[in-house]
């Protein structure tokens, strides 16, 4: 574990604030929470300094009065850093890392549609993965979110007892 | 001259499935290619919240119909990660060895697609055949050809026997035989080398830029094999080469996994040479801790990446998927610029992508068309009529059936 713990250490010499927020979980699994306001500095150097060069994926999910993003970023030797943000439900904004990582262009999108994430700087471009007719404010990922709220559209309500 | 937007899909006969390319072309060569996506979208993200984790097992097995292993794997991995299970060394090897003729049957299948995409479609009748060994011993191992619900928490659900074992090295053998000349074909028939290099040309740092995995990442030397660098199953044991290329292109994605069929073989055999004695389950929990875990896999295409988390409960808190081909469209549009037409379906066809698993979280239909569904009974009854009305009954048959059983 002298890597991970290399990992932590590179980490929390750069960000003090970061002390207590890092978790090995396991070999070649690391989590952290980042405070919102300091997550792009981290993030970026993470990316761009520390070799962390594929983002494997973003989680997205309810947490609560919060809505957390899991950013899940890896080394080429296969050590996997996870970086944790929050935004607060009623004003969940997050900048994009498309500049960094272009190809976390769709993921953002999934944000987007499902939590109802707002990704400032985000590249214009189709919705995904919802339907163009989806009603607004609707995020099917969010906890208070049922397949009834879609009801009366058409027995919608029958299909969905039916299963 | 003026540019012209074509939309290639959502259903069109040079895809298999629906996903929708709007390609602008200058003449005949591509300027800007925009995709939309999300007709597969089918629930399973949020369907997972509302069972339980074994429930599970088999939803996710479902993500994919060829990688139905890689997920369900994916995810009991993360599962059992979480719960702190350690799962006996043989259903460890069970499971890789799936895992490997998940591949081999993937690939062969791939390279089947790619021959009929660019009109040869005596390498489609060839590969397939011999994919089709490879199905029956899924078959014959677990009583399915594809979801093969070998997984469950803390283990597999069947066993081997020796016989059995006997049985994939034989097909095994056909299969290098006949991937020996395969990649004869690939490499040295003219035709194919011609029709295949520089379409779809992928540079290694556009590669890197993108996030591209498996194998469309390796043909662009793009050192990543989540079984090498992440180690997971048994790959920690076993000795294989990562098979790279620097073509950039279809040419080199097709040499990529054409040879990575060989290492496969070689991992096969090494595996059931090295397989242990002993139980195949573990008891699992019913109840998870709460807990995290994120897990990969190199599934087929590329890498497969699951996040699971935990809340305590029967049911999970939440299941994130990410396959292979979502990380990898992205460089699909990079790949197709100032390509011609005629190279967009062997371009896409490359990566080898797979929409149902891309599109895996809410699909539901609002609107339009839910008018038309039809229930289990309905369907069964229209079915009745319509070949009475044929002049075929079968009410005397069902009835004998009936009173035979009796």
């Amino acid at each position: 574990m002298a890597n991970e713990e290399a990992i932590k250490a590179e980490l929390t010499g750069k960000f003090p604030f970061l002390a207590d927020k890092i978790v090995i979980k396991r070999e070649r699994r690391l989590f952290a929470d980042v405070p919102q306001d300091r997550f792009r500095e981290v993030f970026e150097h993470a990316a761009r300094k520390m070799d962390f060069v594929h983002l494997c994926i973003i989680t997205g999910l309810d947490d609560g009065d919060n809505l957390l993003f899991i950013y899940h970023m890896a080394k080429l030797d296969g050590t996997v850093l996870n970086l944790k943000t929050t935004a607060p439900k009623s004003n969940p904004a997050i900048k994009t890392i498309t500049d960094i990582f272009p190809g976390g262009v769709i993921y953002e999108r999934e944000l987007v549609d499902l939590l109802g994430a707002k990704v400032e700087g985000l590249p214009p471009g189709k919705r995904y993965p919802l339907p163009d007719d989806w009603p607004p404010n609707q995020y099917p990922l969010r906890k208070d979110w049922k397949p009834e709220m879609l009801e009366g559209k058409d027995g919608r309500k029958e299909e969905v007892k039916n299963g | 001259m003026a540019k012209v937007t074509i939309p290639i899909g959502p259903q069109h006969p040079a895809l298999k499935e629906p996903e929708c390319f709007i390609v602008t072309l200058d003449g005949e060569r591509i300027s800007h290619l925009d995709m939309r996506l999300g007709y597969n979208h089918r629930g399973i993200e949020k369907a997972c919240e509302a069972r339980t984790y074994v429930q599970d097992v088999y939803l996710i097995e479902r993500v994919c119909g060829i990688c139905s292993h890689s997920h369900s794997t994916c995810f009991v991995q993360a599962v059992e990660e979480i719960a702190g299970l350690q799962i006996p060394p043989r259903a460890t090897y069970i499971r890789t060895l799936i895992a490997e003729l998940e591949r081999v049957h993937s690939h062969l299948l791939w390279l089947g697609v790619a021959g009929h995409e660019i009109g040869f479609d005596t390498l489609l009748m060839y590969t397939w055949r011999d994919r089709e060994a490879v199905m029956d011993i899924f078959a014959a191992l677990t009583g399915n050809r594809v979801n093969y619900g070998m997984n469950t928490l803390g283990g597999v659900r069947r066993d081997f026997t020796k016989e059995q074992l006997a049985e994939v090295l034989k097909v095994i053998d056909i299969c290098e035989e006949r991937t020996k000349y395969y990649i004869e074909v690939c490499t040295q028939e003219p035709t194919v080398i011609n029709r295949l290099s520089g379409i779809g040309h992928l540079s290694h740092d556009d590669a890197m830029r993108l996030g591209t995995v498996g194998p469309t990442g390796r043909a662009s030397a793009v050192d990543k094999d989540v079984r090498r660098d992440d180690p997971y199953l048994a790959y920690k044991d076993l000795s294989f080469k990562v098979i790279l290329d620097n073509h950039n292109d279809v040419f080199g994605r097709a040499v990529v996994r054409v040879l990575e069929l060989m290492e496969s073989y070689k991992l096969i055999r090494e595996i059931i040479a090295k397989m242990p004695d002993g139980p195949v389950t573990v008891k699992a929990p019913r109840k998870i801790p709460a807990g995290e875990a994120f897990s990969r896999y190199e599934a087929p295409r590329g890498e497969d990446s699951h996040y699971i988390r935990a809340n305590g409960t029967d049911k999970p808190e939440r299941v994130r998927v990410r396959a292979p081909t979502m990380a990898n469209l992205q460089s699909v549009a990079k790949m197709l610029e100032d390509n011609n037409l005629a190279d967009v379906p062997i371009a896409i066809a490359a990566i080898d992508p797979c929409f149902s698993c891309t599109d895996r979280m809410i699909g539901i239909r609002t609107g339009k068309g839910t008018g038309n569904s039809i229930r289990w009974d309905d369907l069964r009854n229209y079915g009745v009529k319509w070949y009475r009305k044929q002049g075929i009954d079968f009410t005397d048959l069902n009835r004998k059936l009936a009173k035979k059983q009796e």
